[in-house]
């Protein structure tokens, strides 16, 4: 299953509701200001780091470029363009969306 | 209502996840308008509350004050839409306070792993 | 594949609509059929006729008719969700039409895959 998170994770309890629910052997996918979760020295991305053990962390690369976070996020995590966003819910028969 | 039926025999499996708060936002409510459209297609809904949505189930509304329609007695009423899968996430309901004696519906409480695990089976999650 | 979209939020205030506009086309140029937009909640504004950006900015209700016409995506617009907020026949842009929330359920029954953008 792929569990797709939109919010910041300073703003919003999204990213730790996905955590907590999220089965091993899923993917999540940061997008918009989820993708704040992925950058490097974030107290975000120590949770995320964790979790990644047994999940498959995704983040869309478009996203991060525009908030000029590029060149800071954390090893683990897989870019992907929109094509590669298209290709993750595709690939999984159910998604759901962390609002 | 102009809502057309499905080709036959197609059951797909639902969930409506509900995490927001009642009348602070409006989710609450065309999340309901949602699951009883649902109801009329037959196929196999489940009510999920977590997160802020724990509270949609809050016993005692009283929205007079605020002047805005309160919605809560519909949530009794899903019974006779057959909508009979309401399940609460026990995280969210213990670190807002509350127990199921304060959930105006009965409900089935699961842990986040049994959420996780029954959110996987699904064909489609709508989040609210 | 077919793929049914749900968007929750109304232009330009969230970046729902856009991301969704982007998925939609980079999974026509996968090959991929969008079978529906539903446009719910604050949603139902991306279908409002009377939208005029500064000529600097994205187009985004633009972007969404044209992609519709261009790809024959059924782009559906909540009646409830769109009564209550001023969205009628008489100022929805080409390309929308407005119906139930049926409409919902059933693009969830016959696509492959539905997925929500939202805030």
């Amino acid at each position: 299953m792929l569990h797709i998170v939109t919010k910041s994770p300073y703003e919003k309890n999204a990213l730790d509701s996905c955590l907590r629910v999220a089965q091993a052997g899923n993917a999540v996918l940061l997008i918009e200001d989820g993708v704040y979760a992925a950058v490097r020295g974030g107290n975000a991305a120590e949770k995320l780091q964790k979790a990644a053990a047994s999940l498959k962390l995704y983040a869309l690369a478009p996203d991060i470029e525009a908030r000029g976070m590029k060149e800071r996020v954390i090893d683990g995590v897989t870019l992907v363009d929109y094509a590669g966003f298209v290709e993750l819910v595709t690939s999984h028969p159910t998604n759901q969306s962390w609002l | 209502m102009e809502e057309e039926q499905t080709s036959a025999g197609k059951v797909k499996k639902f969930m409506m996840l509900n995490r927001k708060a009642p009348y602070g936002t409006v989710y609450a409510l065309e999340s309901l308008e949602v699951v009883l459209i649902s109801a009329t297609f037959d196929q196999d809904v489940s009510l999920v509350f977590m997160d802020d949505g724990v509270y949609q189930l809050a016993k005692g509304q009283n929205t007079k004050g605020i002047e805005t329609k309160n919605f809560s007695p519909t949530y009794r009423a899903l019974e006779g839409y057959d909508v009979e899968k309401l399940y609460v996430e026990r995280e969210s309901m213990d670190a807002r306070g509350l127990t199921e004696a304060d959930l105006l519906v009965p409900v089935e409480v699961l842990s986040s792993a049994e959420v996780g695990k029954l959110m996987a089976e699904q064909d489609v999650v709508l989040s609210f | 594949m077919k793929i049914a979209l749900m968007i929750n939020e109304g232009p330009y205030t969230h970046q729902a609509a856009d991301t969704a506009w982007l998925f939609a086309r980079a999974a026509i140029a996968a090959g991929h059929q969008i079978s529906r937009v539903f446009f719910y909640h604050d949603g139902v504004n991306v279908a409002s006729r009377l939208t005029e950006p500064p000529q600097d900015d994205r187009h985004i209700v633009n972007r969404w008719t044209k992609l519709g016409q261009d790809n024959k995506i059924d782009l559906v617009v909540c009646v409830a969700a769109a009564l209550r907020r001023g969205i009628k026949d008489e100022n929805l842009a080409p390309g929308f039409r407005i119906s139930g929330l049926g409409q919902l359920v059933d693009a969830g029954i016959k696509a492959d895959r539905l997925v929500v953008f939202g805030d």
